[in-house]
């Protein structure tokens, strides 16, 4: 690990328009500080700055940054009105990581691609302009959407597909005040800029997660991976399915494992809205997905892989309602 | 700079100049309590489980001076040799190791894992999010970030259920 200063801050203005790196529940940062494809010069310690409520804000919930994985998840207005979340947490990493995890922290994870931890091969995302070992190397875990010449990461992680599904909204504040960003474009595309994995600007700090009412309905979460528990996905789907007389009144999609970003595409969802449900009509919302999607070669699986579990959940989110 | 430490009831006091020390490699190296394990030292193994403010978490991962005034029960702290703790002895009684390298870990993580059950959480198995039943699954989901290299789950099953039950069933055996 290469030395850097640690302060503890005592509130979001020690951190706010600093250079200082926020480091909360440090299980990923410190595990990329240790392999260094991080070296902050400074960490701001935030676990003791607040933000870890979750309240109530009208009809929906605003979750501190701070807030641990393990308490979102567990909480009881969390599980009644936005069980799609719970659910995508309780999916990912371990008890113990959970218990450290933070809604920031999470939201900020960086990809899991072999060769951003390996600091011995080219990578645009830790050295912008050396190149992509990924393209043409082992790329099984990699992007079958939204993916560019310079990068074919996917965002690794699960709770931000949940909220792209569930149109949270993320809370920042930078040193020109604060600002809302859609969860479902917090994440970017890689481009030509691969080392930016989202739109928090330097200086800027997650404050808090917002959740609009909830939308009552089935909600699903399905990871598929290697292992039956702690292990990223390679596909995920997260969905949200209102049934109202035989019909697909409310469908919210979101795809982990797939892409850059929680990926979500309107047309598919506008596709089944109001729609009763069929196989046929799942397998044309699969196709508007699936627009454009290109394999790398070790991850060619996943195409048909999405299209098949995207499938079985719609098929489970209406099956037996009327 | 200075980082308290409540460690197994009692405070300790660590003169630290460098922040990069982890939570684990201060227990073991500087307050030698060397019954916690360093496996991967990346949070993937869960052999450096130890219990914080009453959650479980990857001492690896963790940097000392984020600890300072935190409460910390390391595998020393639950139980010594002629005083052990329940669980400690459940996987005694159920061979719930065979090398013993990632049973601290095991051990502490079941530990406050029966704490959690005990509140309700749920688990990626409970379809409803409603409390658990304790079932051998869901052991297996709730101690999924503890590995074991000699793959003893089994028998590391048979005694965190055992545990959990208050021993019923070693105390029925020892009657017997
Ligand atoms: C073995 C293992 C398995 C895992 N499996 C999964 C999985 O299956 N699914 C999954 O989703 N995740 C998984 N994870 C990742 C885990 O969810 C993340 O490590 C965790 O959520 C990060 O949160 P943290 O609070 O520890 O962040 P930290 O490590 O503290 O920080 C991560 C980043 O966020 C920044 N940051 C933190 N808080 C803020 C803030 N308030 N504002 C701005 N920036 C901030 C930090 O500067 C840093 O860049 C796994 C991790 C491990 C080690
Ligand atoms: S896919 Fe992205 S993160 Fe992986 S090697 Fe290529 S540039 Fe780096
Ligand atoms: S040593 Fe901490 S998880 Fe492996
Ligand atoms: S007993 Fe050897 S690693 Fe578990």
């Amino acid at each position: 690990m290469k030395a850097f200063d640690y302060y503890r801050a005592e509130s979001p203005a020690d951190v706010i328009g600093t250079d200082a790196r926020p480091i909360a529940g440090g299980t990923n940062l410190l595990d990329l500080m240790k392999h260094q494809v991080e070296t902050p010069d400074r960490l701001a310690d935030v676990n003791h700055v607040g933000l870890d409520g979750i309240e109530r804000d009208g009809d929906g919930l605003r979750v501190g940054a701070l807030v641990r994985n393990s308490d979102l998840a567990a909480d009881p207005s969390v599980r009644e009105g936005w069980p799609l979340l719970s659910r995508a947490i309780l999916a990912g990493a371990s008890g113990q990581i959970r218990n450290r995890a933070t809604t920031g922290g999470n939201l900020m994870q960086r990809t899991r691609c072999y060769y951003f931890y390996d600091l011995d091969t080219p990578c645009n995302k830790r050295a912008p302009g050396s190149g992509c070992s990924a393209i043409g190397g082992v790329n099984r875990i990699h992007a079958i959407l939204g993916a560019s010449g310079d990068c074919i990461a996917t965002y690794p992680g699960d709770m931000a597909v949940a909220m792209s599904a569930l149109d949270a909204v993320v809370e920042v504040e930078g040193p020109n005040g604060r600002r809302e960003i859609a969860a479902t474009d917090f994440h970017r595309l890689p481009g030509d800029a691969p080392q930016r994995d989202n739109d928090l600007q330097p200086g800027e700090m997650i404050l808090s997660v917002r959740l609009p009412a909830p939308l009552g309905g089935k909600h699903i979460y399905r990871k598929v991976r290697d292992r039956r528990s702690y292990a990223f996905a390679l596909v995920s789907v997260a969905a949200v399915v209102v049934m109202d007389a035989g019909r697909m009144s409310t469908v919210r999609l979101a795809f982990g494992g797939v892409a850059h970003k929680p990926w979500r595409v309107p047309a598919a969802e506008a596709l089944l809205q109001g729609q009763a449900p069929s196989p046929d009509l799942f397998d044309r919302a699969a196709d508007a997905v699936l627009d454009g999607a290109t394999g790398q070669g070790h991850n060619d699986f996943k195409i048909p892989l999405l299209r098949r579990t995207l499938n079985a959940v719609l098929a489970e989110a209406t099956e037996g309602s009327k | 700079m200075d980082v308290t430490l409540t460690v197994n009831g009692a405070q300790r006091t660590l003169q630290l100049d460098d922040p990069r020390v982890s939570l684990l490699d201060a227990l073991r190296q500087r307050l030698d309590l060397t019954g916690t394990k360093k496996g991967c030292d990346h949070g993937q193994c869960g052999a450096c489980t130890v219990i914080v403010n009453g959650r479980r978490i990857n001492s690896c991962l963790s940097l000392a001076v984020m600890h300072d005034g935190d409460e910390i029960t390391t595998i020393e702290g639950i139980g010594q040799p002629g005083d052990l703790a329940p669980m400690q002895q459940a996987f005694i009684r159920h061979d719930g190791f065979q090398c013993g390298y990632c049973t601290p870990g095991q051990i502490m993580s079941a530990t406050a894992m029966l704490d959690e059950v005990r509140q309700g959480w749920p688990s990626q198995l409970s379809g409803d999010l409603g409390p658990a039943e304790l079932t051998d699954d869901e052991i297996r989901e709730r101690m999924s970030g503890n590995l074991c290299r000699c793959s003893c789950y089994p028998n590391i099953v048979d005694a965190i259920r055992d545990a959990a039950q208050g021993g019923d069933r070693a105390n029925a055996e020892d009657a017997a």
